[in-house]
């Protein structure tokens, strides 16, 4: 029997069964935060949610629009301040996994938000650094995720906003009091996972219905499969159940209603 | 001691051409009322510094008040970009600005030094990161005490911080709640201090840990009623999601947005939108 879903419903699914009950999980804004309201939802109820406007272990009913919307104060355990929030409670080690969202990310996972193009000549200015920086090194460990495509998943980022394992796979070596890094990067294709050696990313596991073509196809370098490929389990009843739910209150919020 | 003035007065009296700026508030409490009054009053050449320019200062710039932008992170939360800011950066209209970036974690940091009085702020942070090739504001130290190489970057000291509460009491001594940001320590970073306030109260009524300016930090208190809309006042008007989103299509078109700003801003005598 295979569920009516979609990629983004599948992957979204995926990414909220990669946290666990007891983790501390400091928030990024759009997928990440889905996700994770996803899994506090459904198998991880215990799982503390930070934002970094400063809300410390948040319930949101609805999705937040932005990082400091009401509804993460109202249901957070308590609010504190932003300097706070980065130095004791994420640089003071209290954070177990960071999880983020990108623009662009590379063969060692280094994410882009800064600019397509050169610097001081842009193609394209994103919104630049914001939180991810010291999550992503001052975070226990980082999860990403985003929409699989060439323009995202390329060879090598434009600009590193904010370490992954650096140009050559090498940048946490011999850093002190760092994080592991990413350990997962979970797509609308599939999860890849950095190689214990390399750090290079690879594809550990294939959605359902997705080929190795369809990943070669909308990655930026030549992408390689894990020895042992295995297929992502589908998501249940239960969890499109819930996340259409999420999402539906969302929007009827959202747009003024 | 805080001067209870008019928005207009505060803003005359302690905005000049050229000075550095900081308008603060994380996505809550943004001081839109008192940026709206900084465009009409011409005010140009300023440094801006935000942790998130928002829409304040795509507003701001779009206006041709900025001279120089400092922040974290230049998007519309959950909507996209700012096009204002872009369509500065990218192509120079009104005019060219420069640019600062900075991480958040950095800039709260900077933000809380200079409330402590120091040059500067130390931190764990830009590991890796190209940022600091780009911004020579970002430097790193040796720990003198463990050697671990850790980033460091100036405390901010503006001319003048604004910020947006839910009130004050009539000594001026302000009460802000929910999400807090870093107003407190933007203003105490400044050398002069506006805070927007929703109501003057007798009394403010707060219990021991809150978050509260006293009003001998504070240079003046303008009343603002819903002077931080669209974004929102915990405890008395949510955030207005839907005009973020139509801020996209306003800020995209450099004509809609002008036509914004004659209706909204310059005509509006100081009511926000």
């Amino acid at each position: 029997m295979s569920l009516d879903y979609t990629s983004s419903e599948m992957m979204t699914v995926t990414a909220a069964r990669a946290l666990e009950n007891g983790m501390t999980c400091f928030v990024g804004i759009g997928l990440p935060s889905e996700a994770a309201n996803l899994a506090r939802l459904t198998h991880a109820p215990d799982v503390v949610l930070i934002y970094e406007s400063g809300t410390l272990q948040t319930k949101p009913e609805v999705l937040p629009l932005s990082i400091g919307d009401g509804e993460l104060c109202e249901s957070a355990l308590t609010t504190v301040s932003v300097p706070e929030m980065f130095r004791y409670w994420l640089q003071g080690g209290h954070v177990s996994v960071g999880f983020l969202g990108t623009a662009q990310i590379d063969r060692f996972a280094n994410l882009n938000t800064t600019l397509i193009g050169d610097y001081h000549d842009p193609k394209v200015r994103l919104p630049g650094g914001g939180g991810a920086p010291e999550i992503a090194t001052n975070a226990h460990e980082v999860f990403i995720t985003l929409k699989h495509s060439k323009r995202t998943f390329v060879k090598d980022v434009d600009f590193v906003t904010t370490l992954g394992f650096g140009r050559d796979g090498k940048g946490r070596d011999g850093v002190p009091n760092i994080g592991r890094g990413p350990t997962r990067v979970i797509t609308d294709l599939c999860v890849l996972k950095p190689d214990p050696e390399t750090k290079e990313l690879t594809v550990v596991s294939l959605h359902p219905g997705v080929t190795r073509e369809d990943v070669i196809e909308a990655t930026g370098w030549e992408i390689r499969f894990a020895d042992e490929l295995e297929s992502t389990p589908e998501p249940s009843t239960h969890e499109l159940e819930i996340l259409r739910e999420l999402k539906e209150r969302t929007d009827r919020k959202h747009s003024g209603q | 001691m805080a001067e209870i003035l008019s928005l207009h007065d505060a803003v005359a009296r302690y905005v000049e051409d050229g000075a550095t700026v900081a308008m603060e508030g994380f996505t809550h409490l943004i001081p839109f009322a008192a940026g709206h009054e900084v465009i009409r009053q011409g005010k140009r050449d300023l440094t801006l510094i935000r942790m998130t320019p928002d829409l304040i200062y795509d507003q701001l710039i779009g206006a041709g008040c900025a001279r120089k932008v400092i922040f974290s992170w230049g998007g519309n939360p959950g909507v996209g970009s700012l096009h204002r800011l872009r369509d500065a950066v990218e192509k120079g209209w009104p005019r060219r600005i420069e640019i600062l970036e900075h991480s958040h974690a950095a800039m709260a940091c900077a933000f809380e030094a200079g409330a402590a009085g120091l040059p500067m702020a130390v931190l764990r942070g830009y590991v890796g990161s190209d940022l600091p090739k780009v911004n020579n504001q970002i430097k790193f130290i040796e720990c003198p005490f463990t050697g671990e190489r850790l980033a460091a970057v100036p405390s901010i000291r503006p001319d003048v911080s604004i910020v947006h509460a839910q009130k004050a009491d009539r000594a001026g001594n302000v009460l802000v709640e929910g999400i807090i940001g870093v107003q407190k320590e933007a203003v105490l970073a400044a050398k002069h201090s506006i805070v927007t306030v929703e109501e003057v109260v007798d009394e403010l009524a707060v219990e021991p840990n809150a978050c509260v300016i006293p009003g001998w930090a504070i240079s003046a208190i303008a009343v603002a009623e819903r002077g931080s809309l669209p974004s929102y006042a915990h405890g008395y008007y949510d955030r207005n999601n839907r005009f973020y989103k139509e801020w996209d299509a306003i800020a995209r078109d450099r004509d809609a947005f002008t036509q914004w700003l004659d209706d909204h801003v310059y005509n509006a005598g100081g009511a926000t939108q």
